[in-house]
């Protein structure tokens, strides 16, 4: 799915931009009877320092001047930028800039959602993406830190041992069923996607402060299977 | 013990930050919490998973302490590593200690746990912001081999306070990887004084990344940390995220074109970079105090 | 790369046991880290060793064998991951591991 093709099938003809270049776009839309700032990423968006400040400055005006209105955050990245210049200027820090801007307007009372449609690679994900209350991706959508040719250059572990252990562990391949069997993901979206963003939006509207503020994806980690060492890491440390 | 910073392994870092003897691990090498993934991918394993928590004080104030060890695994990220991160800043929301430290020497992610690497990364930073929301102050030191990368750099980069060595660097992506996409014109990794220029510590202070510039020594390094407990700088609110826009901004304005540091100090009025190079970290703080406030938009 | 499991029994003589178990070393390329603990047998060292470098059986048995005569290690239990650590760096960690272990206060 392209940008285009996403914000047809979320908002239709409710959706006004604010920007809307090839690999980023954001603006307002409407959901049920509900305005929401949209943020997105596309065409494999390189996240660097300029588009990471971009993204940052328009979460900070959100919540300077739309307090509470709920922020959508649309995906497809390959990740960061990777060019001297940008190491440069410190990417870490816009990106980890960009990643506090999410985490104040959870704390302003803004809800957050954020959406996978195309892809979601690494840094670039972690930065937008990973920072909000709910986290969903279209089924055929694609998460990863890396691709397991790569991987396995990198580990020089070879190819088709990784591939095999794919299969068994969902803990290092690609794949948004990986990402929801070991908690991140909500749910993976399938068929109306306006309906799902719609009730996660009223859902989480539904919660008071204090719970949107609890981080339960270790949580559900466990309660799915694909993240019981992690569970038992908490249980222990907080009972000591 | 010797007094590289550097040279000494976490549990070194560790025992020589915090007040002496005041270090209480918890979940000991004995508990045997190591990473479950590994045994599947025929890889030794670490006893702590690489990365070592407790209870301490400093200064007589109690604090909560993390140290990656950088030569497991380049004290990349995994399940359990990342766990216990996340369970340390739960403790610290319940028991309100003055700070959090966090040594960092870490590649980011680790491969072989990939996702739960990724997952934990963005639940620390999550868990840090909140903590300090709270009040908790976190403090940063950077100073190992295996430098402080990806999405560990990104949980640094959402602390209080930094602290660094000349020698530590402070990065998203490593140069080898940008060599090899881009090539040797991009980036020469090989380049050792460029590497610096680039991602290390005395470019980071004066951009503004960081607060505090040390010798490679584990004193320096206490003393910074004690120097940022008592100045009692934390606060995660709209003025701070406001003020470190406006430097972020002014930042990409006044160097956005150039490709090295070498061009950043000659437009500030700087001596040259191989002067520069050459002053340790005291002198080389005083020299670039006033650039590093016009770099910051600080005036 | 594939691991190797080793076990060995050390006759050795008798340690102090009432210490808190002691960690040194990192699982590092030519490191290994050696957690040292109260065991069961007062009259042995006992040792279990996870090594990345197979087929040194004899060497590990005589740096062992070694380690258990200078030093009184007996009712101790010893768990290694090595990655290649030379004899001269296990044998160092020993030492050190058991150096930490009686330098400590009796509980």
């Amino acid at each position: 799915m392209n940008r285009d093709q996403v914000l047809d099938a979320l908002f239709a003809d409710l959706w006004k931009a604010d920007c809307l270049e090839a690999d980023h776009f954001y603006g307002r839309a409407t959901v049920g009877n509900q305005q929401v700032t949209v943020i997105g990423t596309a065409e494999k968006a390189e996240v660097g320092a300029d588009m990471a400040l971009t993204m940052a400055r328009v979460v900070i005006e959100t919540i300077k001047q739309r307090p509470g209105e709920p922020i959508v955050f649309l995906l497809d990245t390959q990740g960061q930028r990777l060019r001297r210049r940008d190491e440069l200027m410190g990417l870490n820090g816009y990106m980890a800039h960009l990643a506090k801007a999410v985490e104040l307007a959870r704390q302003r009372g803004h809800v957050i959602v954020s959406v996978v449609y195309g892809e979601a690679v690494s840094g670039g994900y972690i930065s937008t993406g990973m920072m909000a209350d709910a986290c969903y991706a279209l089924a055929d959508a694609e998460i990863k830190v890396m691709n397991l040719p790569a991987m396995s250059r990198i580990t020089k572990i070879p190819l088709d041992h990784l591939q095999a252990l794919a299969k068994q562990s969902p803990v290092f391949s690609p794949g948004v069923e990986n990402y929801l069997s070991m908690g991140h993901l909500d749910a993976v979206w399938e068929g109306n996607y306006a309906a799902q963003l719609a009730a996660s939006i009223a859902s989480l509207r539904a919660k008071s402060r204090e719970e949107i503020g609890k981080d339960l994806r270790i949580e559900r980690g466990i309660e799915r299977g694909g993240r019981t060492a992690a569970g038992v890491v908490l249980e222990r440390v907080l009972a000591k | 013990m010797a007094n590289s910073f550097l040279e000494a392994s976490a549990r070194e870092r560790v025992q020589a930050v915090c007040d002496e003897g005041s270090f209480q691990e918890i979940l000991k090498p004995s508990d045997r919490i190591s990473s479950p993934h590994m045994a599947l991918l025929e890889q030794p394993v670490a006893f702590d998973d690489g990365v070592v928590i407790g209870r301490a004080t400093l200064g007589g104030a109690p604090v909560l302490v993390a140290a990656q060890e950088g030569e497991f695994l380049g004290g990349a990220i995994g399940e359990v590593h990342g766990a216990k991160m996340t369970a340390l800043i739960a403790k610290a929301v319940k028991e309100k200690p003055r700070a959090v430290l966090l040594i960092f020497e870490s590649g980011g992610v680790r491969l072989h746990e990939a996702n739960a690497g990724l997952i934990a990364v963005s639940e620390i930073m999550r868990a840090v912001c909140a903590a300090r929301a709270q009040g908790i102050q976190f403090i940063g030191l950077i100073g190992g081999a295996a430098g402080c990368f990806g999405g560990t750099g990104l949980i640094a980069r959402c602390c209080d306070v930094l602290i660094m060595s000349e020698e530590g660097r402070l990065a998203m992506s490593g140069p080898e990887v940008i060599e090899t996409v881009y090539g040797v014109e991009e980036f020469d990794s090989r380049d050792r004084a460029l590497v610096w220029r680039v991602s290390g510590g005395k470019h980071r202070y004066v951009m503004g990344d960081i607060q505090a510039l040390v010798a490679d020594e584990v004193n320096a390094f206490r003393n910074a940390a004690l120097a940022a407990l008592d100045s009692g700088k934390v606060g995660f609110d709209l003025e701070n995220l406001e003020t470190e826009h406006a430097m972020l901004t002014q930042r990409l304005k006044q160097f956005g074109d150039c490709r090295d540091a070498k061009e950043i100090w000659q437009r500030l009025g700087l001596p040259s970079a191989e002067e520069l190079a050459l002053m340790p970290a005291d002198e080389f703080v005083r020299a670039t105090s006033v650039a590093r406030d016009v770099a910051r938009g600080a005036q | 790369m594939s691991m190797e499991q080793l076990k060995y029994n050390l006759p050795s003589k008798i340690q102090q046991t009432n210490r808190d178990a002691v960690l040194v070393g990192v699982t590092a390329s030519g490191n290994c880290e050696v957690l040292l603990e109260k065991g069961e047998d007062t009259a042995h060292c006992s040792v279990d060793i996870q090594t990345s470098a197979r087929g040194f059986g004899q060497i590990w048995q005589a740096v062992l064998n070694d380690f258990a005569e200078r030093k009184n290690a007996g009712g101790l239990k010893i768990e290694i991951h090595d990655v290649g650590a030379t004899p001269a760096v296990v044998s160092l960690r020993l030492d050190q591991a058991i150096e930490a272990w009686e330098n400590q206060h009796g509980q």
